[in-house]
């Protein structure tokens, strides 16, 4: 194969050399790039995982078959597929902070978070988390975690797909179920960033 | 396969600098890369462990500097002329016309509804990879166990930052496709599934591990052998 890096032009040219062979062989359509891509740009993202933490701080009863059965747990709200087919919650605490990883190449919860971060994707998150969590939380991602608290991080290795239930910050104790989804962002659900309203 | 895409704990990389923002996809080429895969996979040009390999057995250099969906790309192209779907010279040659003509269109094509109907099922459906197998499980829960030291060729899920390393087995996942069987054209060759956790110590060292850290790892049964049973075992 190619001997160094493409520049952008070459890529894609690439790409679409590729995508037209493909066409004639009746394997792809551009329909179908553009109802995938609607999908993931609009349909499946962080907002569907937000939801189900939220559901999960507001329901005990959720909260534990969800940490019993991620995957089944989803679909009782429906979400479910490609990447998520065997889900894994991991439940932060004050002794325990979960972080995820794939260091031997990308996988990530995407019926939850959706298409991954490119960083996430990328070498050196890839290498260092591992390595260095507490310093890789704090220098490049802001995130302090008190060195007291465990840092947990799972390689995901196999098919399994696992993320983050992150702790419900004091004070939302009046928030409704929709008002505490806005505040779970796709960081915390990762490992590598904390709820909105968290310290 | 000893290969750079295996980068748990490789110093020297460089800063993440993790963006604000930034699109699901940054580029036009992304979104048909990304569609290239279920569209070959549906084709049977690979499974989810073989399109993985494609991506290993790319340029060192380049598989570390390129855009994350060139690796994909470079997988679709791997298998699309191995299994002679893909005539590489006219792939070359539509390559530089679309270089010269970079708006130039691509083919023209009726809409195929199946197509559309296969990415509506199969997003919400996904591809399992379970499979039930008729081998004991040799671990369970709280076994003290060593990931085996070996490097294989082809594909395979033994990451090096953990081979030799002592672990305690956490949960029994279920059984699975093979990946060291399934990723090098051997069939799916079920196995058990276990996630094992490393002190961060046992895999850097006293003095070089941050305190209070652990990584876990998901191992299929052949990954490891038995240090010591759980404790209470035989009780």
């Amino acid at each position: 194969m190619s001997s160094k890096a493409r520049s952008s032009q070459e890529t894609a040219a690439r790409v679409k050399a590729l995508e037209s062979m493909l066409i004639e062989k009746g394997l792809m359509t551009t329909e179908m790039v553009d109802r995938l891509v609607e999908i993931y740009e609009t349909e499946v993202g962080p907002q569907l995982g937000a939801k189900v933490v939220a559901k999960a701080w507001t329901d005990p009863d959720f909260k534990a078959r969800l940490l019993k059965d991620a995957t089944e747990a989803c679909k009782e709200v429906g979400i479910s597929g490609l990447q998520g087919e065997d889900m894994v919650v991991l439940e932060d605490t004050d002794d325990v902070h979960h972080a995820i990883v794939c260091t031997l190449c990308s996988c990530y919860p995407w019926p939850v978070l959706g298409l991954p971060p490119n960083w996430y994707k990328e070498p050196q998150y890839r290498s260092r988390i591992v390595r260095e969590p507490r310093k890789v939380l704090a220098e490049e991602f802001g995130y302090q975690i008190p060195e007291e608290k465990e840092i947990r991080i799972w390689d995901s290795s196999s098919e399994m797909r696992y993320w983050v239930l992150p702790q419900r910050p004091a004070g939302t104790e009046g928030l409704t179920e929709d008002q505490l989804a806005e505040l779970v962002t796709r960081d915390s659900m990762i490992g590598v960033g904390p709820v909105k309203g968290a310290s | 396969m000893n290969g750079v895409f295996d980068v748990g704990g490789t110093d020297g990389l460089g800063p993440i600098d993790p963006p604000e923002n930034e699109p699901v996809f940054r580029a036009e080429w992304e979104k048909a890369a990304f569609a290239m895969f279920p569209a070959c996979f549906r084709a049977g040009y690979f499974g989810l462990d073989s399109f993985r390999h494609g991506i290993e057995q790319m340029r060192p250099s380049v598989y570390l500097e390129s855009p994350y969906y060139e690796h994909w790309l470079h997988s679709v192209e791997h298998h699309g002329i191995a299994n002679g779907e893909i005539d590489p010279e006219e792939l070359d040659r539509r390559t530089q016309f679309y270089l010269e003509n970079p708006d130039a269109p691509l083919p023209e094509h009726e809409p195929n509804p199946e197509l559309i109907e296969f990415v509506n099922a199969v997003v919400p459906a996904g591809a399992p990879a379970q499979r039930p197998t008729d081998k004991p499980a040799r671990f369970k829960v709280g076994d003290i166990v060593r990931m085996v030291n070996v490097s294989p060729f082809g594909h395979s899920r033994m990451a090096r930052y953990i081979r030799g390393k002592v672990a305690t087995v956490v949960a029994y996942r279920g059984s699975f496709i093979f990946p060291d069987s399934a990723g090098n054209g051997r069939g799916e060759d079920p196995q058990h599934v276990y996630t094992i956790q490393f002190d961060g110590a046992e895999l850097w060292g006293e003095e070089y591990a941050e305190p209070n850290t652990s990584t876990t790892f998901d191992v299929w049964d052949p990954y490891i052998e038995l240090v010591r049973e759980a404790e209470g075992a035989h009780a």
